[in-house]
């Protein structure tokens, strides 16, 4: 039966951004290209902040490869960027913009279940020209080898497929990036996670209380003590007619601190400036989350294995440059270049060669330094150490400490927006909760609004979400049950919470013999597959068949 | 291949839509006419061998003019292209007069092909398939299907659950429920053209990405031709059918409905009794009650 498999030139893996853009530029050089995503649409199953940026320095943006998407996929522009340091009910808010601005060509707010299946549409007309096509509610579940070779991909919903070329451009949760060995789900400290609520506030009431017309738009992040002294931050960004609200944290700080993702979000939810901005507009339509991988530790420098060429999250190619993040951008870049590369290869009678050349179009085009900057490596190998940074937060908090912050005053916004300086701050507390909070007690101002509202209890947030629970087929499957190994999902898991019998995660007091034993137990039904817990407890991993599982609406 | 879906507009029994007099009586005018719900299944394999073999998919009902819409909602789910048989004549038929009727529908579309080519020929081409889904919402009697088949003259396989067709061995080889039992499963083959009935368990089964990205293409075709359906819809008379009215419609009808009995509604009175639950020694009663049936007993 062999024989019979079916053989298309590439097969790209995931419809996201990555996935597109390596789609739309194999099928621009007539290669032909099948696209297999496993949401019943592509941008079911993705959720990001919503900030895509298009680079001046970049080879590819999502324009050049997608004409008119901005006018028809994307929410708003950003056309003013704040900082805010909290301290209590004190900030200090900086104006970013010229950040944001730096080697921007445009930048817009995005949803991704109109974004992306707004370009899965021209990605199939493209694709179709070539012989192929793009296919929804299809999982790929892994890597087809032959003869020790990586010559396709098997899946679930179809027979095995063979390919010249396969593009893993299957997102942070990579199973294809993992079967090839490229990538492991081990280490906290290489992952962020990020959790979002989409809450829809009218048109003409986010023009006033954003004091903006219809083309502008505004990005909100927020630092400092708010968030029980996890490592991260909040963010807010206007859309047409919805605010996405978000956290982005360090996923190791968030299992150290024991802290839960929903509650984390609720404080910045309730926070004054909040309070004002959604005051009797409070309705919250969505809850999402999603592991972010950090490019300054995890971005593969040769992100290929024979045929199979990784792209956009799959390769860790997420930066957090500073507050700002940029995962969308790179996924976009990469995805065009790895398509060019194959083509290129083709044309040279050598498609074996597409690896090495999309390993070196990734380096030359600068996409690798901005991903694993220089100067991060030596900043984070002094300043990430414990006493290192216990110094420097017992300096920022003492007497001197203030009095500099002080004395610097509104010079600091302009450090702020140091694209060098965003670029290699090291990953510790200071940056994220200290210096805030240091600057928001000695320069900030009070804001004082109460919430009119309570934000929506995680009962509700799952209730809300829409679902298509594959019954009797758990995508994940927990090895080890013991509270060492897997608690701290418990809290981690965003749909999960200690004292909360409706998640995924619980963990329950077991007697035997005479002696109690804490187990973990796992039921996926509220899951929203962000992968966390493939990192923090000890499972068997797998996305859900294809068009099963959770299904954002918007993302 | 050219496959034949028949399709019959059945009173729409879902709740909220369908309607009953005092008597327990069918009130045909209230009650919107919907495509028999099993005849999806029909459509889906005749789309599935369209999608794997090619060729054309033709959709017959019989029925009155305003059966259009019943057409136009097979369409939704695939046509290339429509016929109504529609004449006063026809009324009132049973399920032998109403497969005179279909038999000849279906010779007519073969010899309406023919024409359509350069010599008109004597012999009619006829489809090589013909599917029906498994009895309607409203006779259930199952009985048209076959009927027609063996006026047809051709081979009839009931109850398929799954179905390839070997168009070059001039074969199709099916999965089919035993006496309709989901649990017991046979393979049958027959060679072509024959008589399709589909199971309400019939799925569709498309493995290789080349028929997904055809069947998404073709569904979307569909879509877009159902705007316009009747343009592709063509009506035919009994007269253009060349049949002898007395032998379809209430006079070719041999049945005879000797009445009608309402089924009695099931008592939907229960003994009920209402618990506090604040109440310890209540709920402990509920648990006593309870327990000789936990135990299986
Ligand atoms: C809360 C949050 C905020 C963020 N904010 C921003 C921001 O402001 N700006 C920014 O640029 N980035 C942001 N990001 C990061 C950004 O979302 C990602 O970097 C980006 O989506 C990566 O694109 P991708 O194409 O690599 O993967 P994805 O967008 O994740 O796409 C992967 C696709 O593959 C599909 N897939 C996965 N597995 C399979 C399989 N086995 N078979 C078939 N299909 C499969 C998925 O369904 C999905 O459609 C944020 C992320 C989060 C979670
Ligand atoms: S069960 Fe795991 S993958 Fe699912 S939502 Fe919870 S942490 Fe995320």
């Amino acid at each position: 039966m062999t024989d019979d498999y079916e053989h298309y030139e590439a097969v790209v893996v995931g419809a996201g951004p990555g996935g597109a853009a390596a789609a739309a530029t194999l099928a621009r050089n007539d290669v032909e290209t099948l696209v297999l995503e496993r949401g019943v649409e592509a941008g079911s199953k993705n959720v990001s902040g919503g900030l895509v940026y298009a680079e001046e320095s970049a080879p590819y943006t999502l324009s050049d490869l997608f004409p008119g998407f901005r006018e028809a996929a994307a929410e708003r522009p950003v056309t003013d960027y704040y900082l805010h340091n909290v301290a209590g009910d004190r900030v200090k808010t900086f104006d970013i913009t010229d950040l944001h601005d730096h080697d921007t060509e445009w930048s817009e707010a995005v949803l991704r279940r109109t974004m992306d299946s707004w370009l899965a549409e021209r990605v199939h007309e493209l694709t179709r020209e070539t012989g192929g096509g793009l296919l929804t509610d299809v999982r790929v579940e892994g890597l087809l080898r032959e003869g020790g070779e990586i010559t396709g991909v098997t899946c679930e919903e179809l027979d095995p497929i063979r390919a010249d070329l396969v593009v893993a451009a299957d997102g942070v949760n990579s199973e294809l990036a993992r079967d090839a060995g490229l990538m492991d789900w081990e280490e906290p400290e290489e992952w962020f996670q990020g959790v979002k609520a989409v809450v829809d506030v009218p048109e003409d009431v986010i023009a006033e209380r954003f004091g903006i017309g219809d083309d502008e738009g505004e990005a909100h992040l927020f630092s400092g003590d708010l968030f029980e002294g996890v490592r991260g931050g909040g963010f807010v960004y206007t859309n047409r007619d919805s605010l996405s609200i978000g956290t982005v944290f360090h996923l190791d700080s968030l299992v150290a601190e024991d802290a839960e993702p929903h509650e984390l979000l609720d404080e910045l939810l309730t926070h004054p400036l909040l309070a004002e901005w959604l005051d009797g507009h409070y309705d919250e339509v969505e809850y999402s989350a999603k592991l972010v991988p950090d490019s300054k530790k995890v971005a593969h420098p040769a992100p290929h294995r024979g045929r199979l060429l990784a792209v956009g999250d799959a390769a860790g190619q997420m930066q957090a440059q500073g507050p700002i993040i940029k995962g969308m951008n790179h996924a976009v870049t990469a995805g065009a270049l790895a398509g060019e590369a194959f083509a290129e290869a083709k044309l040279r009678n050598d498609p074996a060669s597409a690896g090495d050349l999309y390993e070196r179009k990734l380096r030359e085009e600068g996409v690798m330094a901005k991903l694993r900057p220089q100067g991060y490596r030596l900043t984070s190998a002094l300043g990430e150490r414990e006493s290192v940074t216990d110094l420097a937060d017992a300096v920022l908090t003492s007497g001197v400490g203030r009095r500099a912050i002080r004395l610097l005053g509104d010079r600091l916004e302009g450090l702020y927006s140091s694209p060098i300086l965003s670029q290699i701050v090291p990953d510790t507390r200071t940056p994220y909760v200290t210096m805030p909070t240091v600057i928001a007690e000695e320069l900030g101002e009070r804001v004082d609004a109460d919430p009119d509202y309570e934000p929506k209890s995680l009962l509700d947030r799952i209730g809300d979400l829409t679902y298509d629970t594959d019954v009797g087929d758990p995508h994940i499957e927990l090895r080890d049950t013991s509270a060492a190994a897997s608690g701290a999902a418990v809290a981690a898991c965003p749909v999960s919470a200690r004292d909360f019998g409706g998640g995924c995660y619980r963990e329950e007091t077991r007697k035997t013999n005479g002696h109690e034993e804490t187990v973990v137990s796992l039921d996926t039904q509220p899951c929203v597959e962000c992968g966390t817990c493939a990192v923090v407890a000890d499972t068997e991993w797998e996305h859900p068949r294809g068009g099963k599982g959770v299904e954002f609406r918007q993302g | 291949m050219h496959s034949v879906v028949l399709t019959k507009g059945v009173p729409d029994f879902r709740e909220g839509q369908v309607s009953f007099d005092e008597d327990g009586h069918l009130e045909r005018g209230a009650t919107p006419t919907v495509m028999n719900p099993n005849d999806e299944f029909a459509l889906e394999a005749a789309l599935q061998t369209k999608v794997k073999r090619g060729g054309r998919v033709s959709v017959m009902s019989m029925g009155p003019p305003g059966y259009e819409s019943v057409l136009e909602e097979a369409m939704s789910v695939y046509a290339d292209d429509l016929y109504l048989l529609s004449d006063r004549e026809m009324a009132a038929a049973d399920t032998w007069s109403t497969a005179i009727t279909l038999s000849a529908g279906i010779e007519k579309i073969g010899a309406a092909d023919e024409q359509g080519s350069s010599s008109p020929a004597e012999e009619s081409e006829e489809p090589d398939l013909v599917f029906a889904g498994f009895k309607t919402a409203d006779g259930e009697t199952g009985q048209t299907g076959p009927q027609t088949a063996w006026c047809l003259d051709r081979s009839i396989v009931t109850h398929v659950v799954a179905l390839d067709v070997e168009e070059d061995e001039g074969r199709l080889r099916a999965k089919r429920l035993v006496e309709g039992d989901p649990d017991e499963i046979e393979t049958v083959e027959t060679s072509l053209p024959a008589f399709v009935v589909t199971d309400p368990e019939f799925e569709a089964s498309y493995r290789r990405a080349e028929h997904r990205l055809r069947h998404k293409e073709l569904r979307a075709e569909t879509e877009e031709r159902v705007e316009n359906y009747e343009d592709h819809l063509t009506t035919w008379s009994a007269e253009e059918l060349d049949l002898d009215p007395d032998f379809i419609g209430l006079d070719g009808s041999p049945t005879i409905v000797s009445g009608v009995d309402p089924i009695p509604k099931a008592p939907s009175e229960r003994e009920a009794t209402a618990v506090d639950p604040d109440d310890p020694e209540e709920l402990h009663a509920v648990l006593e009650t309870m327990r000789p049936l936990a135990g299986g007993d």
